[in-house]
């Protein structure tokens, strides 16, 4: 196996504040690559370097073996995008989002046409395809992002915290999909989560990175033996809430501490 | 050349599914045309200007156009805010085309909206002197809503929210109007007045309309069309610069 995303010494800053900071790591083809961090640690961010939204202050980043900041189209090419926060048009409907992204790709319009039907039945929106996004629930819309991202056939999807605020039926009705199609399209898929249980259960492999730093990469289970830990949420604790933060320690921390040490869960 | 289409569709759209906007933003044009049309009428006409009513039509036209096409540009700001942006610059296809695009599906909207204008006046007694002119008006009806679209596409590259748009409204948008000879005349006005709107691109729109619609020019048709034209494609230049390096 080879990698399709490598960062090397990846840094942004925002005047004083450096939200990336000096961060290496790589992405294997066909993996399922979890980013996990507190908020605020510099995961979005990194994303937006990743995908030529924001150029890095310094640093190097390839993806599919383009650079982002000088071969923007064939890594835009690359790569399907579900945001963290919505980025649909509202005032037009299901399909005209669609049709919308898959013109904007350049997927000719037979394939097109098919895929828009396939990709809405497998959200299940296709009844709903004539109506205006703005009538839809927020899982609706979600799952509308994510149909568009796949329309285009890319060979990485990046998922920013794809499921926050969806109630468990349409978590996992998503989940399972971007499992499959992993499975069977061999797509690479990187992903951002709160919900430690669903990293634990997707991913191949996990990173956590805090003060955009990375502190850990490794699988699931290693992170659980390292930090001694059942779960892959005590391990992300015991990660980035007492062992990086001791040096700032705050009395929340503290106590976490303390308690770690009589054996105690926190 | 799908790319630039398909933007200028969903432009199209967005303003024929909104018709309280459509409607909304005939009232102030309408407004000041009857308001100021038919009021300042007999006064014009005493002192010897003919009709007033006739005068005004061009300037409240050219009005409709800037104010629906640097709105129509600066929208981008909602795209910006409800996220839809985002999904626009990850795409694989040069800014350039997407900023072309959607500012000539924003002009398009204003052009309908200057020709709602038009035929509103003509309800209430404009009279346009020759049919034949009008495709030349509506040529240079179209350039105007190009260029402020252009324009509008270029300030909200560089805005992150709402916030500063009471001030382009009250130091950009509202000068270029009331600076620009649609309301009067330029012929004998003080130097400093003449030379302002000499420099105001919406004056020569303004006075393109009058030369086809009412045969009255002050530059001159080719004057106006010459710097309608320059103006537009810098503006255009210059939007697509400053939308290119919209970061997130």
């Amino acid at each position: 196996m080879s990698s399709i995303i490598d960062v090397k010494n990846l840094t942004r800053r925002f005047g004083e504040f450096t939200a990336v900071d000096n961060l290496s790591f790589s992405v294997e083809k066909g993996e399922i690559f979890a980013f996990l961090g507190p908020n605020g640690a510099g995961k979005t961010t990194t994303i937006k370097m990743l995908t030529t939204l924001l150029k890095p202050t310094s640093g190097e980043i390839r993806l599919d073996g383009h650079d982002p900041i000088h071969e923007q189209n064939e890594v835009r090419k690359s790569f399907g995008i579900i945001f963290q926060d919505p980025s649909l048009d509202d005032e037009l409907t299901a399909y005209e989002n669609m049709e919308f992204h898959g013109v904007l790709y350049g997927v000719e319009k037979t394939v097109r046409r098919a895929r828009i039907e396939e990709f809405l039945k497998v959200v299940e929106l296709w009844d709903r395809k004539n109506d205006l996004v703005k009538h839809f629930s927020g899982g609706m819309k979600r799952r509308l992002e994510i149909a568009r991202g796949l329309l285009h056939h890319p060979k990485i999807l990046f998922l920013d915290e794809p499921t926050i605020g969806l109630d468990p039926q349409t978590r996992n009705h998503i989940w399972s999909y971007v499992q499959a199609l992993n499975k069977k399209e061999g797509i690479t898929v990187f992903l951002t989560t709160h919900y430690m249980e669903e990293a634990d259960r997707m991913a191949d492999r996990v990173a956590v990175i805090d003060h955009g730093k990375l502190i850990a990469i490794g699988t699931s289970a290693e992170f659980k033996e390292k930090t001694k830990t059942s779960t892959l949420e005590d391990a992300f604790i015991a990660l980035t809430g007492n062992t990086i933060r001791a040096e700032e320690v705050n009395a929340q921390d503290a106590m976490r501490m303390h308690r770690r040490a009589w054996g105690g869960r926190s | 050349m799908n790319v630039i289409y398909i933007l200028w569709l969903r432009q199209l759209k967005r303003y024929t599914r909104s018709k309280a906007r459509m409607i909304g933003s005939l009232g102030q044009p309408l407004l000041f045309l009857l308001a100021l049309g038919f009021g300042f009428g007999p006064i014009y006409e005493q002192a010897g200007g003919g009709d007033y009513f006739q005068f005004i039509a061009p300037g409240i036209i050219s009005m409709g156009i800037l104010f629906t096409a640097v709105f129509s540009g600066i929208e981008m700001i909602w795209d910006r805010q409800f996220g839809f942006l985002k999904e626009t610059l990850v795409a694989a296809v040069s800014r350039t085309q997407i900023m072309f695009g959607r500012t000539l599906g924003g002009a398009t909207v204003a052009f309908i909206q200057g020709l709602a204008v038009l035929v509103l006046a003509v309800l209430f007694g404009f009279r346009p002197q020759s049919l034949a002119l009008l495709p030349v008006a509506f040529a240079a009806m179209f350039l105007t809503a190009l260029l402020f679209t252009a324009f509008g596409t270029a300030i909200a590259s560089r805005m992150e929210d709402m916030q500063a748009f009471p001030l382009i409204m009250n130091f950009v948008m509202m000068p270029l109007f009331f600076l620009s000879g649609s309301l009067f005349p330029l012929q004998g006005l003080p130097a400093v007045m003449t030379d302002i709107a000499a420099i105001n691109p919406l004056s020569y729109g303004v006075d393109a309309l009058r030369a086809t619609l009412v045969n009255g020019s002050y530059f001159g048709l080719g004057i106006d069309f010459l710097v309608l034209s320059i103006m537009t494609a810098c503006m255009i230049v210059l939007g697509s610069r400053l939308f290119s390096k919209i970061q997130l």
